[in-house]
């Protein structure tokens, strides 16, 4: 009870004391330490520091979301010059009456975003141009048209021009009130239009065909994204900047793509990593006083997007890198017990023991990098070494017998059944004998009508020998082999 | 001609004329497909297969011409039609697994934004039982060989439990053996009532597999039991090179303003 009661009072202290107390303009703020704004971040005290940070997450959900159905759809470049061809829209809105008002300026930028988009289909349509020269042309001249605006505004006497210039590259910290009530409603209108109609835009994103000819208004579900897409956009431009807003789009779902195969789930990831790029962006451009966010933004999902490419399960470098080090680590392995087999074998199983010096010599390897091989396969609980001798568990001769099954049956099988010379085959067994399944070896056996002997005279071991013991077997753990009982 | 009741006629074209940008590439299909039959639709390449059941579903602009399903137009029995595209037609990376892909089969019968129910899964785990794919069910797509994933789309089609089928070239990819296993399938379908029409482009074995021809070359060239089309002067006529007159003027018409 008592060990609840500390943290309880700090987190009664930080979050309900009352604001005004602490209530502090961030401009006023500019003397103050690193440190002292790194903790009245966290303290969440400042009205519009908590709009910046909310204002941030809600954009980084937004843009989660839709970048996920333009990767999947491989429309990330859309993106790009969607959140470019607004900035003339946005400059238009402000023109409207003078001042920074969120809902003129995302009306005029939702519209210029839609007219951006349907120049790109125009274009596509009616020329010869495919897609990527018409998003390179109106990219570029949407975004011309809206820096000769924002120029034209910066002549015009009077109005209140402050924060406009926040649109190029963002500065979470000038969200008002309104745009972070505009982020909400957008953040709500895209998590509820994707969660209620996931289904839809699920079959119209993998095969548009299929979805029209079950009678699905396809082009519908296309426009209605787009058009979430524009909102997305429009409401995070003020935070991450026009110039930035397609990576807050794109890399957050890319990442999400590399650690999953099911869309869900890479909806739900996406929209994390834009919310936690969002506060991470938020946060330091309120502790670098005031530096644009959008960068800051970027570079989070941009980390997050790194570890992804590096540490992600399946896809990672780092993790296939692991797999490949402990594949090899394993067929050495094997190939070490079946050498002590070949051995055995040359031996006509007399002796149940192998001298390092024979391993050495059937390898043609130095003793001591067998001494080294021999250590890690004891590791795994194969075989027993006792001063200079090796010798089979019961787990480590069934296990070589199965590796050396394995490569005489697959010889025997090219030989046979695909008529290469004899004389051809053991290099490829040499790679096969180590991923063959149980079930593969069964077809291998029935096929070849359970021969014995392989195409060198040698026998195979089969599944009988393994476990009935007509070729050796070591008799118990203690001694390793015992004399075949006939 | 036939008879009155044309709502038993699964497929029903008329005048069916199809041009991209301007260039005809089928030019005035009549055509009647009887119920319970397994068709090939088999011509050259470039002779406008895939473009003919892609029209047939409206999936393409219709420059002229009819088209009726069981006697309505392909909107109002769009439910009754099975549809199996072709393989390069989507993107075998898309983050969904077989099942979700099978169960796609039965979004057409679902209400807006209604979700698959449990009979859905059922009937979804049946069809890719059918075609031996169900211990796929939870991989991703993208992580199956080519004739895998053609049977997932055999299994998507089979999902959506309709009245006609339209196939567009199910056995490319394929091996022997699975080619088999799917034409038993077909055939089963057939006995059940079924109509099927199979876009195929291997001669060999179009006269083993199917009770009736199309044979096309950017218009009808014959359609009628296989015994009877499948004959050399027809298949010359198909496969003989393209009318080239016809395809000079297409080309013209393709280059005026």
């Amino acid at each position: 009870m008592r060990r609840l009661l500390l943290p309880l009072l700090l987190f009664g202290c930080v979050f309900l004391v009352p604001e005004v107390a602490h209530a502090v303009r961030i401009s006023e703020l500019t003397d103050s330490t690193m440190m002292d704004r790194a903790v009245r971040f966290f303290t969440f005290r400042d009205a519009s520091l908590r709009n910046a940070l909310i204002g941030s997450m809600l954009l980084g959900i937004c843009c989660g979301l839709m970048g996920t159905f333009l990767v999947v759809r491989k429309l990330a470049l859309m993106g790009d010059a969607l959140s470019h061809a607004v900035l003339p829209g946005v400059a238009l809105g402000f023109l409207w009456n003078m001042a920074k008002d969120p809902l003129a300026i995302f009306i005029g930028a939702t519209i210029a975003g839609l007219l951006g988009a349907g120049t790109i289909q125009l274009i596509r349509n009616t020329t010869r141009h495919k897609e990527d020269a018409a998003l390179g042309f109106v990219l570029a001249s949407f975004f011309g048209v809206g820096i000769c605006l924002f120029t034209m505004i910066q002549n015009v006497p009077g109005g209140n021009k402050s924060g406009l210039d926040k649109f190029m590259f963002g500065q979470a910290a000038s969200l008002g009130r309104g745009d972070v009530w505009l982020l909400a409603v957008i953040a709500v209108l895209a998590v509820g239009t994707v969660a209620i109609f996931y289904k839809e835009y699920t079959i119209t994103s993998f095969d548009a065909g299929f979805a029209r000819s079950l009678g699905m208004p396809v082009q519908i579900f296309h426009y209605s994204l787009m058009l979430l897409l524009a909102f997305a956009i429009v409401s995070s431009l003020q935070a991450v900047g026009v110039v930035l807003v397609s990576a807050m789009l794109v890399i957050p779902a890319a990442a999400a793509f590399m650690l999953t195969d099911r869309l869900g789930i890479m909806l739900l990831l996406a929209a994390i990593f834009g919310l936690c790029s969002g506060a991470v962006g938020a946060f330091f451009s309120f502790v670098g006083r005031n530096l644009p966010t959008g960068p800051f933004m970027v570079l989070a999902a941009a980390a997050v997007f790194a570890i992804a490419l590096f540490f992600g399960p399946r896809h990672g470098i780092v993790s296939r890198w692991w797999r490949q080090r402990s594949r090899s680590a394993r067929v050495q392995r094997e190939n070490t017990l079946k050498a002590i087999y070949h051995v055995l074998e040359g031996n006509e199983f007399r002796s149940e023991h192998v001298s390092l010096r024979e391993l050495a010599e059937r390898r043609r390897e130095t003793l001591e990098d067998v001494q080294r091989q021999l250590t890690a396969v004891r590791r795994t609980g194969f075989v027993t070494l006792f001063s200079d001798a090796v010798t089979f568990t019961p787990s480590g001769w069934q296990r070589a017998c199965e590796i050396v099954r394995n490569h005489r049956l697959w010889e025997l099988y090219l030989t046979n059944a695909a008529h290469i010379a004899a004389d051809h085959v053991h290099e490829d067994a040499e790679k096969i004998e180590h991923i063959l399944g149980e079930d593969a070896v069964r077809q291998l056996e029935k096929r070849l009508n359970y021969a014995r002997r392989d195409p060198h005279g040698k026998l195979i071991p089969g599944i009988e020998d393994i476990s009935l013991g007509s070729i050796p077997q070591p008799a118990d753990r203690a001694t390793g082999f015992g004399p075949a009982p006939h | 001609m036939n008879a009155p009741d044309s709502s038993s006629t699964p497929l029903e074209v008329h005048d069916l004329t199809v041009a991209y940008h301007k260039k005809p590439v089928l030019y005035g299909i009549d055509l009647q497909v009887p119920e319970g039959s397994l068709i090939g639709i088999i011509g050259p390449n470039g002779a406008g297969k895939s473009t003919f059941i892609k029209a047939v579903m409206g999936l393409l602009p219709v420059s002229s011409g009819w088209v009726k399903i069981f006697g309505k137009s392909y909107r109002e029995n769009c439910h009754r039609v099975g549809y199996m595209p072709q393989r390069e037609s989507v993107d075998w990376d898309f983050p969904v697994s077989v099942m979700d892909v099978v169960l796609m089969g039965r979004y057409g019968r679902l209400r807006l934004a209604q979700r698959p129910t449990k009979q859905d899964r059922e009937i979804a785990r049946n069809c890719l039982e059918k075609v031996k794919m169900l211990p796929f069910a939870n991989r991703q797509i993208g992580n199956l060989s080519g004739g895998q994933q053609q049977r997932v789309f055999l299994a998507r089609a089979l999902a959506q439990e309709s009245d006609l089928y339209l196939m567009d070239e199910p056995f490319v990819g394929v091996d022997a053996a699975t080619e088999a296993a799917i034409i038993a399938l077909l055939r089963e379908l057939k006995s059940r009532g079924k109509t099927l029409l199979v876009v195929h482009h291997d001669l060999a074995s179009a006269k083993e597999y199917f009770d009736k021809l199309i044979l096309l070359n950017m218009r009808l060239v014959a359609f009628g039991d296989t015994d009877e089309v499948f004959t050399p002067e027809i298949l010359q006529t198909t496969y003989g090179g393209r009318l080239t007159i016809l395809s000079e003027v297409a080309q013209t018409l393709s280059t005026t303003p």
